[in-house]
């Protein structure tokens, strides 16, 4: 039943054909366009560009801010510190605080409203406060990517490239940090330094987090630097420094932007996480883990206070898996994509034409 | 063999050393266990702070306190272990003792579980490339890495415990509810089958027909209130498991493994009420253990009867089936014990319980009782790890097995004229097992991490909740402690894996070439 038996001979031809629209559509590309054009098909990477572009936008201009003595204004009126009156009028059941954000386009109140998000406990606006924890988490999640994605590759560079003395030394190290799960001492400094604020924290979790990245980059360090390219490099005079930063590294590239991308989406729930349980961002800062852990309890009474924080946190996640996955996609030089009918039709017409078959 | 785990072992105990040494300065450093004390108002405040720096040394600096707690625990060599005192005044190696277990069991079944599933999902997309089915499972599985483990553990809280306990006190399945398992089951099998549309759309109607008439009258009949099977039913799973492991294991062609099963199931059902007898009269664990001893002999010892060549696969398919046939009847059992525990006052008719890892009002001289409820109270945290961690499988599983099946081996073998089945099972998923297994030792390290905060979701006491304590109250010893056990395990199932994968695989050798 599972098991369905390919006839062989049409499974050879087609294996030609296809190999015939490959070769047919990166003619005369660079790599660098390949990729693109791999990764903007792939369809899910694709909303997920467009999702998580809008996302940032949209967060990151909410509230006002402050750069020296000027103060920005956000769109949104309220910040995360005004305590506005609670709702009472027009909940339904007597709730307190609902919101009022409705896309019913026939309802009376189709829009924003006052309170899109509703009111936490003493009225705050939780549109305002989810926003702020978003920024924590977009924070967090880019200065974890960038710090854990700089230190992992240069720690992988220098072990798979020099290899000997300096890489036993230097991956001792990385077993040392590898043996402390990342929530335990993230847990030991958020608690700790915690109160120092997001980006601190971010810092610091920062500085545990490149290590798988590093033995990925290690690996496909030993492995290239073994290649005939690399060989022809160095006999023609090229430096260590040369053939690290020119040709293997733009080599590696593919492997370590897709593992950034999974740090990061790793880095939003380890902080959400953490500030769940209280050892990460703590009151009165606001973070969608910290917001979780307030208001799990009203779950039953006012269910949005947890669903708006989540759905945050599961659209970023997402949103930057799916671009990981799109990337992969389109480094993998083994990768093809699913070659639909008309696509295998008309390679066949085109190779008839040209009499190759 | 012995120069490279003598050497890997030394370099584990150096890193342990290492990393033990600086995160106990870290944490030391970082925060005053007198703190509290200090500022409080009580008027033996003073005799308090006098006594717990005698008893934690807290006069001896951190970087010298280190050595007294390595002397504790380098104790273990000489058989007691000692991971000195709690600042309750409670010693740290009973509290572990008493947490390990809890951590163990709640890991154990979300681990195995995952395997499971994860691995099987993981092989139907990667024969199913490119198909709907394949496109929802990797839709799935990325929206499960996403996922949060406590905003999912908050919403199976509410959905699954207290919904489905609502269902359970008074179990009819409401015709609506009838009609989405029915479609949703009907989309399940068709699109995991697949073929032409002819195809796809009878199967479609077959399995949401039979889905829809198995809840109706298993509603009809109250089966959701006195479930159980029964020697009957439990024959006809039988026939049904045998077939599957036999069409998997060897194939439904080799006619001598399917009568070897297919006996294998009679004398299970011969032995339903004698098993049955034997689990009423003297209810323990150790007599399940010797039933499924006692089973696996019998399959082996038929499998060796029936079989006059290829032996061992034939053994090895009745004792797969007689395995799963003994799961049934202990599954069989649990469940007549359902009416009658979910009667007691303990559960009030509210089985699926959202906290806690025992009822205490459970009677504990009721073994069968107290299994259920173990097992009730697994359900929610296992299914909040295993959300999480079974779709990391599915995508791991599918990428290696696609692999696997584009080298050239597989084309020799499906060359060599050997049938789908015996190249998909012999030849391609044994070779996607290795590197599977090297990832499973090293993510049940992983889901220890997440314990952590599954415990404190759901209320467990286990190794988080200490390390939660641990942090919060600047309690050293016992921050230390969980941390050296998760430290051990992530080191020792580094080494694992890595001598997994040579014995796995003869290709690697370890130690060589160095």
């Amino acid at each position: 039943m599972f098991f369905r038996k390919k006839s062989g001979s049409l499974e050879a031809h087609r294996d030609s054909s296809d190999g015939a629209i490959a070769n047919k559509e990166v003619e005369g590309l660079s790599q660098r366009q390949i990729v693109f054009r791999r990764f903007v098909r792939h369809r899910g990477a694709m909303i997920s560009v467009f999702t998580l572009s809008s996302l940032i936008l949209i967060v990151s201009t909410a509230l006002d801010f402050k750069v020296g003595p000027w103060k920005i204004h956000g769109w949104w009126k309220y910040g995360i510190s005004d305590i506005p009156d609670l709702r009472f009028k027009d909940c339904p059941n007597g709730e307190i605080g609902c919101p009022t954000f409705s896309l019913n386009p026939f309802g009376n109140r189709f829009g924003l409203g006052e309170h899109p998000f509703g009111q936490d406990d003493i009225g705050r606006d939780y549109l305002a406060l989810v926003m702020r924890g978003a920024q924590r988490s977009l924070l967090v999640m880019f200065i974890i990517g960038t710090i854990g994605g700089t230190l992992g590759t240069v720690m992988g560079s220098i072990t798979g490239f020099y290899r000997g003395k300096i890489d036993a030394i230097l991956m001792r190290f990385t077993d040392f940090i590898i043996t402390i799960p990342s929530i335990i001492i993230g847990s030991v400094v958020g608690y700790h330094y915690g109160n120092l604020g997001v980006t601190f924290l971010a810092l610091y979790l920062g500085l545990f987090s490149w290590t798988g990245l590093s033995r990925l980059v290690r690996g496909e360090f030993l492995k290239l630097r073994e290649l005939e390219f690399v060989d022809a490099a160095r006999v023609a005079g090229a430096s260590n420094r040369r053939i690290i930063f020119k040709h293997i590294l733009p080599n590696a590239i593919g492997i370590i932007i897709v593992s950034v991308t999974l740090l990061m989406a790793g880095a939003i729930l380890l902080e959400t996480a953490l500030s769940y349980i209280g050892f990460g961002v703590v009151a009165p800062d606001v973070s969608l883990g910290l917001l979780i852990s307030q208001y799990q309890d009203s779950f039953t009474s006012r269910p949005w206070l947890f669903w708006y924080p989540g759905f945050f946190i599961v659209a970023i996640a997402l949103s930057v898996n799916f671009i990981g996955d799109g990337l992969r996609d389109a480094f993998d030089p083994r990768q093809r994509r699913r070659i639909s009918k008309k696509d295998r039709q008309r390679a066949s017409e085109i190779i008839k034409e040209s009499g190759s078959l | 063999m012995f120069a490279f785990l003598s050497r890997r072992i030394g370099a584990l105990v150096v890193i342990l050393f290492g990393s033990s040494f600086i995160l106990y300065n870290l944490a030391a450093i970082s925060g005053d266990p007198l703190e509290a004390l200090r500022t409080s108002v009580e008027p033996n405040a003073k005799q308090q702070i006098v006594t717990l720096t005698r008893t934690l040394q807290l006069d001896v600096p951190p970087p010298l306190r280190y050595f007294y707690w390595l002397r504790g625990i380098l104790g273990g060599f000489a058989g007691h272990i000692n991971f000195g005192m709690s600042r309750n005044g409670h010693s740290v190696t009973e509290l572990i003792a008493g947490a390990i277990p809890v951590t163990i069991r709640l890991v154990t079944a979300a681990t195995i579980i995952a395997c499971i599933l994860g691995i099987t999902i993981g092989i139907v997309t990667a024969l199913r490339q490119y198909s709907r089915f394949d496109y929802a499972m990797t839709f799935v599985s990325f929206l499960l890495f996403s996922l949060p483990v406590f905003w999912v553990a908050v919403l199976l809280k509410q959905y699954l415990a207290i919904r489905f306990n609502t269902f359970l006190s008074s179990p009819t399945v409401p015709p609506a509810s009838i009609a989405f398992f029915a479609v949703a089951g009907g989309v399940f099998w068709s699109a995991v089958i697949s073929g032409s549309r002819k195809r796809v759309l009878t199967i479609f109607g077959i399995t949401a027909g039979v889905t829809a008439l198995l809840l109706e009258g298993l509603s009809l009949l109250k089966w959701f209130s006195h479930p159980g099977f029964g020697p009957i039913v439990l024959g006809l799973l039988g026939v049904g498991v045998a077939c599957g492991v036999t069409q998997l294991s060897t194939g439904l062609d080799n006619k001598v493994a399917l009568r070897a099963s297919l006996t294998v199931i009679a004398l299970g059902v011969a032995g339903y009420y004698p098993a049955n007898y034997a689990m009423r009269h003297y209810a323990h664990t150790s007599t399940i253990l010797l039933l499924a001893l006692f089973t696996i002999a019998i399959s082996l010892l038929t499998g060796l009867i029936f079989a006059k060549i290829d032996r061992g696969a034939i053994m090895r398919t009745t004792t797969i089936t007689g395995l799963i046939f003994g799961l049934l009847t202990l599954l069989d059992k649990l469940m007549q014990t359902w009416a009658p525990y979910m009667a007691t006052d303990a559960i009030n008719r509210r089985p699926v319980p959202t906290i806690g890892q025992n009822n205490s009002q459970v009677d504990p001289t009721n073994y069968w009782f107290m299994t259920l409820d173990t097992l009730m109270h697994l359900i929610l945290p296992t299914l909040a790890l295993l959300l999480i961690s079974f779709a990391g499988y599915i995508r791991f599983t599918r990428g290696t097995l696609l692999e696997v099946l584009n080298s050239d081996y597989i084309r020799t073998a499906r060359a060599k004229g050997l049938n789908e089945r015996t190249v998909i099972m012999r030849h391609a998923f044994r070779n996607t097992l290795i590197p599977l297994s090297t990832i499973i030792v090293a993510d049940f390290m992983g889901i220890i991490g997440g314990a952590i905060i599954t415990e404190s979701v759901f209320g467990w006491v286990g190794m988080g909740t200490l390390f939660r304590q641990g942090l919060l109250g600047f309690d050293l010893n016992l921050l230390m402690a969980v941390f050296f056990i998760t430290a051990s395990l992530a080191v020792l199932a580094n080494l694992v894996s890595d001598l997994l994968y040579s014995a796995l695989d003869p290709r690697i050798r370890v130690g060589a070439g160095k």
